[in-house]
C-alpha cells in the first residue's frame, strides 16, 4: 500500500532521517542556540537584561515601527488585490512584478535609497533641515525602510485569494442594491479575512525583525533609534553575549509565536499562504 | 465614499471615466495625507523643561568610558546649573560614524578615533568648523592611546614583536582600516616597525602585505575584531587599542589573555570636537562646550585612567604610570598628519588597496 | 490550481482566464480608479521613486567610473562569493528541501504538523538572530564548530559560514514551492509506476522529478534571490575580507561608511539589475511552466 518513489519501509524510514536531521542541523540547532545561550547566566541574569531600560525602549520603538508601517502595508494591500481581482486592465502583470520587486532587492539598498533621498547629503536633505523635519536616523526613515521591505507582503496574500473568489459574489451583492464599501465590508472582507491575517502575520514578523534596511537608517542611538535587532547587535558587539542571545530569544518568540499562529490558520481554515516571505 | 459607490452603479460610461481618475486623485491624495502623518513623529523631539539632551556620536571602544564619564559630567552640571542633563550614545566604526553625522546623524559632539574622520566631517557637510582641532588643548585630543598586541594565554605562539605576527602558522585578528579609525592606528604601527627595521617604504609594504596575509577575517570596527578574537577563539593575535586590550584581558576573560608590548608602536589620539549646526540648532551649544572641557579636567582625567586610556593630565598620568608600559611611539606627524595619510594609504587605490589586490587568491 | 499555489503569480493565472470573457462587461463593481491610483501612487512613493535614485546617482558617475567601481576586482570578488554561495546554497535547498516535501506529503510520522510548522522558521526568525546563532554554533568554540575543528574544517569566518547561513534562510522557498505540487501528483501515480515494476530511482527520476521540476526550479530561483541580497545573518558568519569573504551587500556598505556614495550607488545599481533579471527568470519560468501544465 505503500509502495511508492521509496518502495522498502527501510528506504523510507532511511529518507524521513535524513529529512529530520537535516532539519535538526539547519533549523532546530540554532532555534536551540538562541535559548541555550540567554539562559546561559541564569534566569536572572535574562529577566535583568529584558527589563533594562534600553532593551524596553528597543521593545517599545519596534512595536511603535510595526504599529505604523503594518496598518499601512494593510491599506495598500487591500487597495492593491481590490484594483488587481477585480479588474481587469491592461499592464496588470506589470503591475503585480512591481509590487513584487522589494522582495529581490537587497535590505542594504533598500537603506541606502532612502539615505540617498533625504540624508543631509540627499535630495531633500538640505531643505528637511532647514524645516526641522527629521526622517533619517529617526523613526520615519525607520518607518519607510520597514515599510519598504514588508511592502509586498499583504498585497501577495490577498491577490491570489481575491483572483480565485472570482467577482461574482460582488457583483450579486451589487446588484442586490448593496453600496461599495458596504459589498467590501460584508462580502469581500469576511471571504479573505484569514488571509489577510495570514499576510499581516508574516507582515509584522518581517517588520519587527527587519536588521539590514533598518540598520543603514538608525544612527544607532541606544535608547532612542535602536529597534531589537539593532539593540541585539549593540549588546553582542559590548561583550554581553548574554544579553544580546536574550533580546535575540524575545524575537524568536515572536518567530515562534508567528508560526503557532501560522499553523493554527492553515489547519483550521484551510489557508494555504502562497511562498510566504 | 458610500455614495461614490452607489452613485457609481448609475452613471454612464463617459461620466464614469472622469469619475475614476477623480477617484485616482482621491487616492494619491489619501496617500499623502497618511505620509504626513508618518512625518510628524520626529518633529517633537526638542529639549522640553529643564532638561536637556546631549547626543555623543563616538567609536567603537569608547562605551565604558563614556559611560562614567557622562554619569560625573551629569551630576557636576546638576550640581553647578541645577539642570538635568541626558547624554546620548551612539558607538561604532569611527568611519561609519562620522557618515552618519555627515548624512545628518545630529550629534552635538563627535568623539571619534583620529583627527581625520572629525576632518571629513568638516568637509563634507558645514555643520562643523574646519579649525575645530584648534578649539580645545591637546589638538582636541583629551586623551591618548597606543597599539599593543593581545595573545592567548601563556603567548603559546611566541610572539614578542610585530616581526612575529608573519611567522607561518600565525593567524592576526585587525578590524578594517577602510571602515575602523583602530585599525587604521593598527596598519601604521605595522608601517612603522616595517619602516625603522627594513629601513624603506618599500620594505615596510613589504611586511604589511605579508601582516595582511596572515589576517583572516577584517571587522567593520574594533569592537567586531575583539568579539572575534576572545568569543570566536579565531586567531593568535589580535591587534588592539591598549585599553581594548586591558578591558579584554581584565573583564572578559580574566587569565585568558596576555598583553604583549610590541618594541614600536605608534601615539593614537583621538579627537573630540563640537558639531557647532547641530548644538546651535538645539541650543546645547554651552553644555557641549562644557562636556568636552570636561574632559580635561582631574576628575575626568582619572576616569579615563581608569579605563585604560592615557591620561594627558601630568599629575594623574603619574599617578597611573605603573599602567601603561613605555615604549618607542611614532606620531601621525611622522606620517604626514592624517589627510596625507589617508591619501596615501587608505583611500580608494591607496596603499592598503595595492596590498589587498596583491594578496587576493 | 497549480498556477496559484505557485510562488509568484503573475496575476493572470486561472481566475484571470476564467473571468477573461466577462472583460467586455461594463464594470459594475466600484472603486477601481480610487483603488488603482492609490496603489500606484504608493507603489511609486515607497518602492519605485526611491529605487529610481540609485541609477540616477549611478549614472552621474560616467560610465568609465562606474565600470571601476562597480566592477572592480574586489567588487566581482564579492559578486563570485554572493552569487556562488548562493547557487550553492541553492542546490542544498533544492536537493534537501525536494525531500523535506517528500516525507512531509507522503509519509506519517508523530510531530509532523510541528516538522511542517517548523520549516518555516527562516521566514519567522530576524535573520540578525540566525545570524548570531549560527556563528555561536559554527565557531571553533561552538557546538558544532567544536566537533568539525578537529577534522579540519571550518565553517564559521569561511565561504562554507556563508553557504550554512543562506541554506537556512532559503530552505522554506524549496519546501513550499514544491510540497502543493507534490499533493497534487498524488500517491497513486508513484504506486502506479511501482506496480509496473519500476525501481524506486526510476520512479523519481522519470515521473516524480519531471512533474515538480519547474516548482523546484521556482523555489531554487526565490531562494537564490533572497540569497544575493541576504546581509542580516551573514555579516555575522562571514569573514568580511575582501577578495574573500566579503558578501556583495556588506561591500555596499563598507563603501557608504567611506563616504563613497558613488561606489555604493554603482555596486547597488549592479545588484538591482542582477535582482531584476532573477524576478524575470523566475516570471518566465511561472509563465512556463503555467503553459505545461495547460498543454
Amino acid at each position: 500500500m505503500t509502495r511508492g518513489a521509496a518502495s522498502t519501509p527501510l528506504a523510507r524510514a532511511a529518507l524521513l532521517g535524513i529529512a529530520l536531521a537535516f532539519l535538526g542541523v539547519f533549523l532546530v540547532a540554532p532555534l536551540v542556540a538562541v535559548f541555550a545561550e540567554a539562559l546561559s547566566k541564569g534566569f536572572a541574569a535574562y529577566g535583568a537584561a529584558l527589563i533594562e531600560r534600553d532593551a524596553l525602549s528597543a521593545v517599545r520603538l519596534t512595536l511603535l515601527v510595526a504599529a505604523i508601517s503594518v496598518p499601512l502595508n494593510i491599506v495598500f494591500g487591500l487597495a492593491a488585490s481590490w484594483a488587481i481581482a477585480k479588474f481587469d486592465f491592461r499592464g496588470k502583470s506589470v503591475l503585480i512584478t512591481l509590487i513584487d520587486l522589494p522582495f529581490s532587492v537587497s535590505p542594504v539598498v533598500s537603506g541606502l535609497i532612502y539615505v540617498l533621498l533625504f540624508g543631509a547629503q540627499g535630495w531633500f536633505g538640505p531643505w528637511l533641515r532647514a524645516h526641522d523635519v527629521e526622517i533619517i536616523f529617526a523613526v520615519p526613515g525607520l518607518v519607510l525602510a520597514t515599510m519598504f521591505i514588508t511592502f509586498p507582503f499583504v498585497a501577495r496574500e490577498l491577490i491570489p485569494l481575491m483572483q480565485e473568489q472570482g467577482r461574482d459574489d460582488e457583483e450579486a451583492a451589487l446588484s442586490l442594491g448593496a453600496s461599495g464599501w458596504q459589498t467590501f465590508r460584508r462580502v469581500t472582507l469576511p471571504n479573505i479575512r484569514w488571509g489577510l491575517l495570514y499576510g499581516v502575520l508574516l507582515c509584522n514578523a518581517r517588520a519587527m525583525g527587519e536588521f539590514g534596511a533598518v540598520s543603514v537608517v538608525s544612527g544607532h542611538i541606544r535608547g532612542k533609534t535602536n529597534t531589537m535587532p539593532l539593540h541585539v547587535e549593540i549588546l553582542y558587539n559590548e561583550y554581553n553575549f548574554a544579553a544580546a542571545f536574550a533580546v535575540a530569544s524575545l524575537l524568536a518568540l515572536l518567530a515562534l509565536v508567528t508560526l503557532t499562529l501560522k499553523s493554527i490558520l492553515e489547519w483550521r481554515y484551510g489557508i494555504h499562504g502562497r511562498t510566504g516571505y | 465614499m458610500i455614495e461614490r459607490g452607489q452613485r457609481f452603479l448609475q452613471v454612464s460610461q463617459p461620466r464614469a471615466r472622469g469619475r475614476r481618475w477623480f477617484g485616482a486623485a482621491i487616492g494619491a491624495l489619501a496617500v499623502f495625507a497618511l505620509a504626513g502623518c508618518g512625518s510628524k513623529t520626529s518633529a517633537d523631539k526638542a529639549a522640553n523643561g529643564g532638561a536637556i539632551e546631549l547626543l555623543n556620536v563616538s567609536y567603537d571602544p569608547t562605551r565604558e568610558l563614556y559611560k562614567d564619564i557622562n554619569a560625573a559630567f551629569a551630576a557636576q552640571w546638576k550640581a553647578e546649573h541645577g539642570q538635568d542633563v541626558t547624554i546620548n550614545m551612539s558607538h561604532g566604526g569611527s568611519g561609519k560614524q562620522s557618515r552618519a553625522v555627515i548624512d545628518g546623524l545630529e550629534a552635538d559632539v563627535v568623539t571619534l578615533a583620529l583627527a581625520y574622520d572629525v576632518d571629513a566631517i568638516a568637509q563634507n557637510s558645514n555643520v562643523l568648523a574646519r579649525d575645530w582641532e584648534q578649539r580645545l588643548p591637546d589638538a582636541s585630543a583629551p586623551y591618548t592611546s597606543t597599539i599593543v598586541f593581545l595573545v592567548r594565554k601563556g603567548n603559546p605562539k611566541h610572539i614578542r614583536d610585530w616581526g612575529d605576527l608573519v611567522k607561518p602558522g600565525v593567524a592576526v585578528i585587525t578590524p578594517n582600516p577602510k571602515t575602523s579609525g583602530g585599525a587604521r592606528w593598527n596598519f601604521l604601527a605595522a608601517w612603522a616597525y616595517g619602516r625603522k627595521t627594513g629601513g624603506s617604504d618599500a620594505a615596510a609594504e613589504k611586511f604589511v602585505g605579508d601582516l595582511f596575509g596572515h589576517v583572516p577575517v577584517l571587522d567593520s570596527g574594533a569592537r567586531g575584531a575583539t568579539t572575534t578574537f576572545v568569543e570566536r577563539g579565531i586567531g593568535d593575535v589580535l591587534l588592539a587599542w591598549e585599553n581594548e586590550a586591558f578591558l579584554a584581558q581584565k573583564e572578559l576573560g580574566a587569565g585568558k589573555f596576555d598583553i604583549v608590548v610590541p618594541s614600536i608602536s605608534i601615539l593614537a589620539e583621538p579627537s573630540v570636537a563640537l558639531v557647532d549646526a547641530n548644538a546651535t540648532k538645539h541650543g546645547t551649544t554651552a553644555v557641549a562646550e562644557a562636556y568636552l572641557k570636561f574632559l580635561y579636567t582631574p576628575e575626568a582625567q582619572e576616569l579615563i585612567a581608569k579605563n585604560y586610556y592615557r591620561p594627558r593630565n601630568a599629575d594623574v598620568a603619574a599617578k597611573y604610570a605603573g599602567t601603561f608600559p613605555k615604549l618607542d611611539l611614532v606620531t601621525i606627524k611622522d606620517f604626514g598628519g592624517w589627510q596625507q595619510a589617508q591619501t596615501t594609504y587608505f583611500a580608494d587605490g591607496g596603499v592598503f588597496d595595492r596590498i589587498f589586490s596583491g594578496i587576493k587568491r | 490550481m497549480q498556477s496559484a499555489e505557485m510562488a509568484i503569480d503573475m496575476g493572470d493565472g486561472r481566475a484571470w482566464h476564467r473571468s477573461s470573457p466577462k472583460s467586455n462587461h461594463r464594470r459594475v463593481i466600484p472603486g477601481f480608479g480610487l483603488t488603482l491610483g492609490f496603489t500606484i501612487t504608493w507603489l511609486s512613493l515607497i518602492v519605485l521613486v526611491p529605487l529610481t535614485t540609485i541609477f540616477i546617482r549611478a549614472a552621474g558617475m560616467g560610465w568609465d567610473d562606474f565600470v571601476a567601481v562597480g566592477l572592480s576586482a574586489r567588487a566581482l570578488k564579492a559578486y563570485q562569493l554572493s552569487f556562488g554561495a548562493s547557487l550553492a546554497a541553492g542546490g542544498i535547498n533544492t536537493v534537501f528541501g525536494m525531500l523535506v516535501a517528500w516525507v512531509l506529503v507522503r509519509q506519517d510520522f508523530p510531530g509532523k504538523r510541528i516538522v511542517n510548522a517548523l520549516v518555516d522558521l527562516p521566514f519567522a526568525l530576524p535573520t540578525a538572530v540566525a545570524g548570531i546563532a549560527l556563528t555561536a554554533l559554527y565557531a571553533d568554540n561552538g557546538w558544532f564548530g567544536g566537533l568539525l575543528a578537529p577534522l579540519g574544517i571550518k565553517v564559521a569566518f569561511t565561504p562554507i559560514g556563508v553557504v550554512v547561513a543562506l541554506v537556512f534562510i532559503g530552505l522554506p522557498f524549496v519546501v513550499r514551492s514544491v510540497e502543493p505540487v507534490l499533493a497534487d501528483l498524488g500517491q497513486d501515480v508513484e504506486e502506479a509506476a511501482a506496480t509496473l515494476g519500476a525501481s524506486g530511482w526510476q520512479t523519481f527520476h522519470r515521473i516524480i522529478l519531471p512533474a515538480i521540476g519547474p516548482a523546484l526550479l521556482t523555489g531554487f530561483a526565490l531562494a537564490f534571490a533572497r540569497g544575493v541580497g541576504e546581509y542580516g545573518s551573514l555579516i555575522f558568519i562571514a569573514g568580511n575580507m575582501p577578495y574573500r569573504t566579503e558578501i556583495a551587500p556588506l561591500l555596499i556598505v563598507t563603501q557608504l561608511e567611506q563616504f563613497d556614495y558613488a561606489g555604493a550607488t554603482a555596486i547597488a545599481a549592479v545588484m538591482l539589475i542582477a535582482s531584476f533579471a532573477l524576478l524575470l527568470l523566475i516570471n518566465l519560468i511561472q509563465v512556463w511552466s503555467r503553459k505545461r501544465g495547460m498543454a
